[in-house]
């Protein structure tokens, strides 16, 4: 009985804990948005987060982009071809991407890569002591260092979900021509056959969300960093997994949202 | 004017100050010298209203700082500059970024006033030749420098100094002591100090408290705590292995 009591006491501790971390960084969100006035002050930062997030992932997100394309495009294709129907596969490709993929992708990469370092840059920070610095020097925190790079990553996931798509598209058609015999004007008519306009803006709005989610869920777990490098590296890898589930659940529900009714 | 009406604080189960109590007064330098993880830096921490006491108060000027609202902590920190232990530079900005930093936030300066009340200071501080350097190409000493240069740039009425002399050869720790010394007389700078550089606390102090376990055991001139009868802080100033204070 007792170790039920305590199996009880510990689950309801760590659920008040990821209640309080949720309203922790909703908080830190909500002032991001009242701090969207200084966002011509910021720009340089803005800019500079910016390149980190979209020019240094650039190679990453283009290898895995044009994978996705070519592995759709070849196990859709194989289905597709038992039935005699391998030109329908610029169809499945485009739906796929960008409905799904490639706002998934986009973000997963950013997470590993970009979100995963503003986790472990602000908890550095604060275990350092320079986040008290710029307390005391009365230089808001979130200001400073969350607002930047909310907006910069809510700005380049959607370029990112967009790129992965174009990408995702060139690697479908490299293997519904190698492998299925499907031209490539073939293959791009039916892309654009597919592309539904609602597709792409629920696609780019997933990827702004996602951008919105990711960057605060990071900075909010740095902010809350302790206890030195082992916390830095805690908060970081609490970071990515948040994230990710989050990608994965909130990608559900914005998917429930909007195709509730259909196409 | 500072004072800390009997202060307690916990983290978690381990009581870090008991009940302290100081007051210093105005253009004082006042010096709090304890062993490791007795509680100093909290103290400092409390001063800043960093950290907030689990009891007492904290009136800097009349005003509280414990439990103050935001408004009323940022106006009390408009007179008041901390050089943190590790000089807490901002690492993606260079040294001369990073002494502008306050000054930019002010935003009552054209960016060639900064520069120059910047560059002066970095002078004073033996520090124009890292001017364009980024925190992690300069040594621990030059990062607590700036850091100090960064809280002078503010003109404050309070500085607040975590170790400043820990890390530093001994030349460069008798400037920076003399520079303490010289904020106190030129510009009348209430001064608090902790640190653990006993040549430092006699040569700066007008008083020196000792905190042991939590409590504030003596609070003296540097003179009276040379020739201390206490047996704890004896043995502390004059670092003996043998004596009542148990080395865990």
């Amino acid at each position: 009985m007792t170790k039920i009591l305590e199996t009880l006491s510990q689950l309801g501790t760590r659920i008040l804990a990821i209640l309080e971390f949720a309203g922790f960084t909703i908080s830190v969100l909500a002032e991001v948005i009242f701090h969207l006035k200084n966002f011509w002050f910021s720009r340089k930062v803005i800019i500079r987060q910016m390149y980190n997030a979209g020019v240094r992932t650039f190679i990453v997100v283009s290898i895995v982009a044009l994978f996705t394309g070519m592995i759709l495009a070849l196990q859709s294709g194989i289905e597709l071809m038992e039935f005699g129907l391998e030109e329908q596969v610029g169809n499945l490709v485009i739906s796929t991407l960008s409905r799904e993929m490639a706002p998934f992708v986009a973000s997963i990469i950013l997470i590993a890569a970009v979100g995963s370092a503003m986790a472990a840059e602000i908890g550095t920070m604060k275990v350092s002591e320079e986040l008290d610095a710029l307390e005391i020097m009365s230089i808001n925190s979130i200001k400073f260092l969350v607002m930047p790079r909310v907006v910069a990553l809510a700005i380049m996931l959607p370029v990112a979900t967009i790129y992965s798509n174009i990408l995702g598209v060139v690697g479908g058609a490299i293997v519904a021509k190698s492998h299925l015999n499907v031209s490539y004007a073939n293959f791009y008519l039916h892309v654009l056959q597919s592309l539904h306009f609602k597709a792409v803006y629920v696609g780019l709005f997933k990827s702004f969300v996602f951008g919105l989610l990711i960057a605060s869920v990071c900075c909010a777990k740095g902010l809350r960093a302790s206890n030195g490098a082992l916390g830095v590296g805690k908060v970081t890898r609490d970071s990515v997994v948040v994230s990710f589930l989050l990608v994965l659940i909130i990608g559900y529900f914005i998917t429930e949202m909007f195709y509730r009714e259909g196409l | 004017m500072i004072e800390l009406i009997d202060i307690y604080k916990k983290f978690g189960d381990l009581d870090i100050l008991k009940g302290i109590s100081f007051s210093i007064k105005k253009g004082e330098t006042f010096v709090i010298i304890g062993m490791s993880g007795t509680g100093k830096t909290v103290s400092l921490k409390h001063i800043s209203g960093l950290l907030e006491p689990d009891e007492g108060q904290v009136l800097i000027n009349g005003v509280e700082m414990s439990r103050a609202s935001a408004k009323v902590k940022k106006d009390l920190r408009q007179k008041m500059g901390v050089v943190f232990q590790s000089g807490a530079l901002i690492n993606w900005l260079t040294v001369r970024e990073n002494v502008a930093l306050p000054l930019k936030e002010v935003g009552k300066f054209s960016l060639e006033e900064i520069y120059k009340i910047v560059d002066d200071k970095l002078r004073l501080l033996r520090l124009s030749g890292a001017r364009d350097k980024m925190p992690s190409e300069i040594s621990g000493g030059m990062k607590k420098r700036a850091g100090l240069a960064r809280v002078l740039v503010r003109n404050p009425e309070i500085i607040l100094y975590d170790e400043p002399t820990s890390g530093l050869d001994p030349l460069m720790s008798n400037i920076i002591s003399d520079l303490i010394r010289q904020m106190q007389n030129d510009f009348g700078v209430t001064s608090v100090v902790v640190t653990h550089d006993m040549n430092s606390a006699y040569h700066i102090a007008d008083r020196i408290a000792v905190l042991y376990e939590g409590e504030i055991i003596q609070c003296d001139s540097p003179e009276k705590i040379k020739n201390t009868d206490n047996p704890i802080v004896r043995q502390f100033v004059n670092g003996n292995i043998n004596g009542p204070i148990r080395v865990n």
